[in-house]
């Protein structure tokens, strides 16, 4: 068990979004992080991304809390995804997944012909290498989470983080990225919205509401009618759908 | 060579033509800084002066004019390079770590401050003489910023809070500036600190470059190590975070740097406005948005700019010197839209 929390709170500006979860990284490939808005999916990515430091508790990498850490060596580890990047620097695609090298980079290091091939292997997973070099700011927002996707793969880290990829993206755009995120090869812990989407494309699911970790399992146990009903607080069936169980509402 | 690549998106070559047309352009406007003004010097007499200055010669030059040339426009000429180098940096990292395009050293009420303490020595003649004029400048420089800081770190994290509290800092310190002044100064004394507060090179000796030379090397040097960080903010801190910057570190260091650069400037040559902000969009316009080229590209643009404008300031009225920061402002600001009208559509 690779990255996980021990029982970690974190309190800001007096409200305390996270309340003592215990969140299990998971073992190999994609763990879903649902819940409604403010559950603390956000702040729990945060804190697993070592962005934020939890008022009580651990976050443990390798049993090794997160603090202890250099923030090179956390970044070389694991990558996050925001939800919504964003910036007014004129850059090309490339220029944003050669960002991703800079925790193997150091201040003055060389840009090596090791850097170019995972910065092409990079755009290459993520099918982006015919874009590489459009500016930032003409691709799409499909395009840009991509393009974010790949700057992560560039850190060659063992853990993905993944704030809400699907945000803002059509509905093709969302499947599409849905369907990429297995075919990494490293383990991914993605908050997500949908709930069909968390039942089709994860491996497992957490269930956060109101700061706190309800259960983590496989999504068919751990989606059920029941607790949809009292953590979203709306009425659900699960039936069977074409690629195995879907959600439908009332 | 290939260690620059990739962290721009225009070719090395670009940097490369940009750091020869910027030397070649920084020797020319040198070679006019030396020649022209009230009195016009002849090459001959220049090179001659250089020569006995530099390399301890005895070359027949008039002892006045080799004065003016070596004690006067010398060391006024670098003294400009390194303000205009040193305001230019300070915009590169300011705008890469504020995430503001409007970002400039002045924001952080540096020169706020500064008048208000250079003012305080004028008018008030605080310190009893026994303080200079620039002494007081910077003091009141690092006072601002210390006020600024303090502010903004009390405000929570976040550039946003830096640009408010950068704000209100500079607006306490003009307002104080102010009072001061239309309270106790004189109309002399007014005039005095008018062109002061528009910066002036004129009082400019080698003390002065013996001060900015070395702030300016430290400056260059740091903000070079950090190149790669301020790459690494162009999606945000928490963006800088997760690709292993220590964003608390780098933020107090480089904005402890700025300060200290700009309150050396401002306690100079007083508050040369426009400087910091054109000149980094301007040679962004060139090198590319990669830090490490443009903290040299910039750092060498500012530093012709500010001597071609103490050259203009000199030459467009006889017989008498414009603020310099009149003259940044006069060229700068049409040059900018220049270049900002042709930028058009690359977005």
């Amino acid at each position: 068990m690779s990255l996980r929390s021990k029982n970690i709170s974190w309190t800001s500006g007096g409200a305390t979004l996270v309340r003592g979860v215990s969140l299990r990284g998971p073992e190999h490939g994609v763990l879903g992080l649902v819940g409604p808005n403010g559950s603390g999916k956000s702040s729990l990515l945060r804190l697993l991304a070592g962005l934020r430091r939890g008022t009580s508790g651990a976050v443990l990498v390798d049993q090794r809390p997160i603090e202890a850490m250099p923030r090179a060596e956390i970044a070389r580890r694991l990558a996050l995804v925001e939800q919504h990047a964003t910036t007014d620097v004129a850059m090309t695609a490339r220029d944003v997944v050669a960002l991703g090298r800079l925790p193997h980079r150091g201040a003055l290091g060389c840009w090596s012909a090791r850097d170019e091939e995972v910065v092409e292997g990079a755009l290459a997973r993520t099918g982006m290498t015919r874009a590489a070099d459009q500016s930032w700011a003409t691709l799409s927002g499909g395009e840009r989470q991509r393009i974010q996707i790949a700057r992560a793969l560039a850190q060659e880290p063992r853990e993905l983080l993944m704030d809400e990829p699907t945000n803002h993206l059509d509905i093709r755009h969302q499947l599409d990225l849905m369907r990429l995120l297995p075919s990494l090869g490293m383990q991914v812990i993605v908050a997500l919205h949908d709930l069909n989407q968390a039942m089709a494309f994860c491996d497992e699911v957490a269930v956060m509401s109101e700061g706190r970790l309800v259960g983590q399992g496989p999504p068919a146990e751990i989606l059920t009618a029941e607790v949809i009903r009292k953590v979203f607080g709306v009425e659900a069936m699960i039936g069977a759908g074409p690629n195995g169980p879907r959600v439908s509402f009332f | 060579m290939r260690g620059l690549r990739r962290t721009g998106s225009t070719p090395l070559s670009g940097l490369g033509h940009f750091l020869l047309a910027g030397s070649v352009a920084l020797t020319l406007a040198t070679c006019c800084a030396l020649l022209f003004g009230e009195i016009t010097v002849t090459p001959r007499e220049a090179l001659c002066t250089l020569a006995n200055q530099l390399f301890g010669l005895d070359l027949p030059v008039d002892p006045i004019r080799e004065g003016i040339v070596w004690h006067y426009r010398l060391s006024r000429a670098v003294v400009a390079m390194c303000a205009g180098a040193s305001l230019a940096i300070c915009g590169v990292v300011l705008q890469a770590l504020l995430r503001n395009p409007l970002a400039e050293p002045y924001l952080l009420g540096i020169s706020a401050g500064a008048s208000t303490g250079a003012v305080l020595v004028i008018v008030l003649a605080l310190g009893a003489g026994a303080v200079t004029v620039s002494a007081g400048a910077m003091a009141g420089a690092l006072l601002a910023f210390g006020f600024v800081a303090a502010l903004s770190f009390g405000a929570g994290r976040g550039a946003e809070r830096v640009i408010l509290a950068g704000i209100a800092g500079s607006q306490l310190f003009n307002a104080a500036t102010s009072f001061i002044v239309t309270s106790s100064a004189s109309a002399e004394q007014t005039r005095g600190i008018m062109f002061w507060l528009l910066g002036s090179l004129g009082g400019v000796r080698w003390p002065d470059a013996g001060l900015a030379l070395p702030v300016l090397l430290l400056g260059l040097s740091l903000c070079l190590y950090r190149a790669r960080a301020l790459d690494a903010f162009a999606f945000g801190e928490d963006a800088a975070a997760s690709l292993g910057v220590d964003v608390g570190r780098v933020r107090a260091e480089l904005l402890g740097l700025t300060a200290l650069l700009t309150a050396c400037v401002v306690s100079i040559v007083g508050a040369v406005g426009f400087v910091g902000l054109v000149v980094p969009h301007a040679t962004r316009f060139f090198v590319g948005p990669a830090h490490g080229r443009l903290i040299l590209g910039s750092a060498l643009a500012g530093a012709v700019f500010m001597v071609l404008a103490d050259v203009l300031s000199r030459l467009v009225l006889p017989g008498q010197v414009l603020p310099i920061g009149v003259m940044t402002a006069l060229f700068g600001a049409p040059a900018f839209a220049v270049l900002l009208w042709r930028s058009r559509g690359r977005q």
